[in-house]
């Protein structure tokens, strides 16, 4: 049987920590929060009362807060993937070759800086070059 | 679980998230050696050795005409900082109090940082390690108490670098005193001291407890090694009814490839 609202866990929740289970909240909402911008977008590309419209351009204005938001608190939990995408989002050019080069560059300057080994509980300070 | 025990900790997981926030942010700003050396690692804790890539004779080779070496290794040394934290400070961490007293950790952190740059840029002997300064074979120049003067002297450590070929950026470490001397300085028209030692540099001028005077270093790579085993950790030793016993520590070995690479300012 399933167990109804917690089909965000991929893993036995009690077995996850619990920093581990913000994050797969925090995941799930930003799912929802695109989701929702989808359903808004495929509304209106249909609707034509401009009242209706006006509404639903209002709402989903919250929808984009909302998934910034959410985007906001998964990066800081994860500091590469916020490396990776301040090489991406906000630029101008092509996006599949920004991809490549922010991730090539966000890898090695994590290797470089002396990241933590996995699994480990060190505070990952490694190296302070150019901080 | 590993050998820092900190799931037996009486510590929640918003506790250890609010000691190591501490410490990061505490250590950062003190540990200068690393803002201006190669940084290896970390390797992890079963990381002893660091490979020095020379041998040594060994007498008595167990065999008529064979010849015996030993490889040369640079052990690592183990660094811990003990503190207690009030079991009562936690709890009202989690009630969600903003000004918990950590300044046991604080001043953990201190110790162990100015360690750390006190082995890098001094040196330290029992522990087979030749420090920044005392390996530079540069003519020291003392760096003395006026501070108007600091241009002059860190001008002629470039120029000494440049002279045996050492390219920048360079870099300037200072005692925290030298550090405040600087930056409460201004030079004739007003000029903050501060950038204008940065701009003979190159590079950035760094807080460093626990050395005495200064070095300028250059920052080109492949000078100065640090190996790090462990990184900076917090660890846990036991508790009571009213405070849980902590440590900090790490596991590191540092030399020196480049002595010519640095000049020292002793004060």
């Amino acid at each position: 049987m399933r167990a109804v609202g917690f089909d965000q866990y991929h893993e036995p929740a009690a077995e996850l920590p619990e920093e581990a289970r913000t994050f797969a909240r925090m995941a799930a909402n930003l799912i929802e929060e695109a989701e929702a911008i989808d359903w808004y977008e495929q509304r209106l590309a249909i609707e034509r009362d401009s009242t209706a419209r006006a509404i639903m351009l209002d709402a989903e204005g919250e929808e984009f807060k909302h998934f910034s938001m959410n985007l906001e608190f998964l990066f800081r939990r994860l500091p590469l993937w916020r490396e990776i995408a301040q090489g991406i989002l906000f630029q101008d050019g092509d996006i599949v070759e920004h991809g490549e080069e922010s991730e090539e560059e966000a890898t090695e300057e994590e290797a470089a800086k002396g990241a933590p080994l996995a699994g480990s509980e060190s505070l990952g300070i490694g190296s302070l070059r150019g901080a | 679980m590993s050998h820092l025990l900190r799931e037996h900790a009486p510590i929640t997981e918003a506790g250890w998230r609010l000691l190591d926030d501490e410490a990061r942010e505490r250590l950062t700003p003190a540990l200068a050696a690393r803002k201006l050396v190669d940084f290896s690692g970390p390797h992890g804790w079963d990381y002893s050795a660091t490979n020095l890539g020379r041998v040594e004779d060994v007498a008595d080779a167990p065999g008529d005409g064979v010849a015996a070496s030993q490889r040369r290794v640079l052990g690592l040394v183990e660094l811990r900082a003990h503190f207690a934290i009030s079991r009562a400070q936690l709890d009202d961490a989690e009630r969600g109090a903003p000004d918990v007293d950590l300044e046991t950790l604080d001043k953990a952190a201190r110790r162990i940082a100015s360690a750390e740059n006190a082995a890098v840029f001094g040196g330290w002997g029992a522990a087979g390690i030749k420090g920044i300064a005392e390996a530079s074979p540069h003519e020291r120049i003392n760096l003395g108490e006026d501070c108007e003067v600091y241009p002059r002297h860190v001008a002629k450590s470039v120029d000494a670098l440049r002279a045996v070929g050492v390219d920048g950026p360079y870099g300037l470490a200072l005692s925290p005193e030298g550090h405040t001397h600087v930056l409460e300085t201004a030079e004739h028209g007003g000029y903050p001291l501060f950038q204008h030692l940065q701009e003979i540099l190159g590079g950035p001028i760094v807080w460093a407890p626990g050395m005495n005077g200064g070095v300028v270093v250059s920052l080109r790579g492949g000078d100065f090694l640090f190996d790090s085993g462990e990184d900076l950790s917090i660890g846990y030793e036991g508790h009571d009814a009213d405070a849980v016993q902590l440590y900090l520590e790490e596991s590191f070995s540092f030399r020196v490839a480049t002595p010519e690479a640095a000049v020292p300012l002793p004060v």
